[in-house]
């Protein structure tokens, strides 16, 4: 196995079963390098979710081929953090305790990581709030908690699943700030499932573009922008031309209709940005 | 502040006793259609002798039937949730059995069991085994398929899943069932003790009723609310501590950090 195939896909397929059997993802095959921060992008409901699903070994694919680190996909994977857009954070359990959950599973050296712990919630800015419960904090709060309790255990591969959807445009940008400067730090293997295009973008060494249900990868753009990438970044000429390349493609497919058809109607889809 | 909130529901009470005496004494009603609350008071002191043992007898079946359909109904609740075999073929008997009227099943029980605790123990066990079971399985099962993958990702084992994901989530649920649970058992009892009986509450208020003695039959039923009221809140209070976390333990007032 190389770097370059930390991650392996397959002619990849899914098929649900079912009287519709719903075809979900279709001949999905890509390598994510070990280290790469790789965007899954498509518009909603085109199965990118279930690809992630099935690289977790959450969901049984139909067929094809998924391989981490050489090893053969079959059962859940426990070797790496997952973040759900529903942070999924235990409401009886505080916040510190949400994050040990973890380690208390796999029965490995609570004192050990309870100093990890308290680093990570650091790290991301919410010191003094160990003992917090969940519902005592806001919602950008919770997801930080549920990153952190992804990335406790140090597993080489982090799965993230529209982390930031549910959350406001302002705390998105700061997570997406934080998130890049997390990467950065520990360079993990991301993959980060998203509709929003400028955050693919934003985050992603490589963005995968997903076409509408069944998903296939109708594009693979790697993005050259050098890092840190400040939130301005956004701003620059070369920032918008990634974006657009990626906008006219779903345009094309009708998932965003085009400038001169309902000018009003695009603002709202691409609002994210 | 706590002191403060049990004293409306006190108040009320007082208003409605009130106005129960003064009904009684303006409208000079006769004792044996409805005593007033003195004379009520009057019965509990003087039978204390007869009321506080047939107390004792009726709680004690109580607080056996409630504790076998914890135990009984928590167990079934688990192996429904647990197994999709027994989901199909005990679940709907389960629905069927709550349909069939179990206050018309005690006289059976007395034929079988005799006069004795048990037909009563095993009637406050029926009526209260149902609300348990319904509420723990409701709890157990309603955890987002998205935690559940989360204890997979982590390798969890299927007691690590139950024990610190499904259990405490199902809490909230379980507690619903319980405070159900103890109330039912209460019916249950007396049910039992109505059919036949040599002690119990139950038997007071035959006797009672058959010499016209109101004011007795009223001092019973206040003896009996009021245990029935001392469980519920234990019941509670124990809820307020193991619950402390969840939405309904919040007071209104609490701000949000």
């Amino acid at each position: 196995m190389s770097d370059r195939s930390f991650i392996e896909i397959e002619d990849v397929s899914k098929r649900y079963r079912g009287a519709d059997g719903l075809l979900a993802v279709e001949n999905v095959t890509t390598n994510f390098a070990r280290g790469e921060f790789i965007s899954i992008l498509g518009p909603s409901g085109c199965g990118k979710s279930t690809l992630m699903q099935m690289l977790a070994g959450l969901t049984p694919r139909s067929s094809g081929r998924i391989a981490i680190g050489g090893r053969d996909v079959k059962r859940a994977q426990t070797d790496l953090g997952i973040v759900f857009q529903d942070t999924n954070l235990l409401d009886w359990r505080t916040v510190l305790k949400n994050v040990m959950l973890q380690i208390e599973v796999r029965k490995l050296d609570h004192a050990v990581y309870l100093e990890r712990a308290r680093n990570l919630l650091a790290m991301v800015g919410l010191e003094g709030f160990e003992e917090k419960l969940p519902h005592q904090l806001s919602g950008g709060m919770k997801q930080r908690v549920a990153i952190c309790r992804a990335l406790i255990h140090d597993p080489p591969l982090l799965l993230m699943d529209e982390p930031f959807g549910a959350l406001d445009a302002l705390t998105r940008d700061q997570l997406n700030v934080d998130l890049q400067d997390i990467w950065l730090e520990s360079r993990k293997t991301v993959v980060f499932v998203t509709h929003s295009i400028s955050e693919a973008v934003f985050l992603s060494d490589r963005v995968l573009v997903m076409s509408p249900r069944p998903a296939t990868v109708a594009a693979d753009i790697r993005i050259d922008l050098p890092r840190r990438r400040p939130i301005s970044v956004r701003e620059t000429p070369a920032f918008g031309a990634y974006v657009s390349q990626i906008r006219n493609m779903f345009e094309e497919w009708g998932v965003l209709r085009r400038d001169a058809e309902a000018p009003a109607l695009r603002l709202a889809a691409g609002g994210k940005q | 502040m706590k002191a403060m909130r049990s004293l409306y529901p006190m108040a009320t009470l007082g208003v409605i006793v009130l106005i129960w005496g003064l009904s009684v004494w303006a409208f000079d009603v006769p004792a044996f259609v409805l005593p007033s609350p003195l004379a009520v008071g009057k019965a509990i002191v003087n039978n204390a002798a007869i009321l506080i043992p047939a107390l004792r007898y009726t709680l004690i079946e109580v607080v056996i039937g409630f504790t076998l359909s914890v135990l009984v109904g928590g167990a079934i609740a688990v192996a429904i949730v647990s197994s999709e075999l027994l989901d199909r073929s005990v679940y709907p008997l389960l629905v069927a059995l709550q349909i069939v009227p179990k206050v018309a099943i005690a006289p059976l029980f007395a034929i079988w069991f005799g006069f004795g605790m048990m037909p009563k123990v095993l009637m406050a066990f029926l009526i209260a085994f149902f609300p348990m079971v319904i509420n723990t399985a409701m709890g157990l099962r309603g955890i987002e398929v998205s935690k559940l993958q989360l204890a997979r990702s982590m390798g969890a084992s299927k007691l690590q899943t139950f024990f610190k994901i499904r259990l405490p989530h199902a809490m909230p649920s379980i507690f619903t069932g319980l405070k159900l649970s103890i109330t039912s058992a209460m019916i249950g009892a007396i049910v039992g003790e109505f059919i036949g009986s040599d002690e119990g509450v139950g038997r007071v208020l035959l006797i009672a009723n058959g010499n016209l003695q109101t004011d007795l039959m009223f001092a019973a039923v206040v003896l009996l609310s009021l245990a029935g009221v001392i469980l519920f809140l234990a019941i509670e209070a124990i809820e307020r501590v193991v619950l402390h976390w969840h939405v309904s333990q919040r007071s209104r007032d609490m701000v949000v950090a």
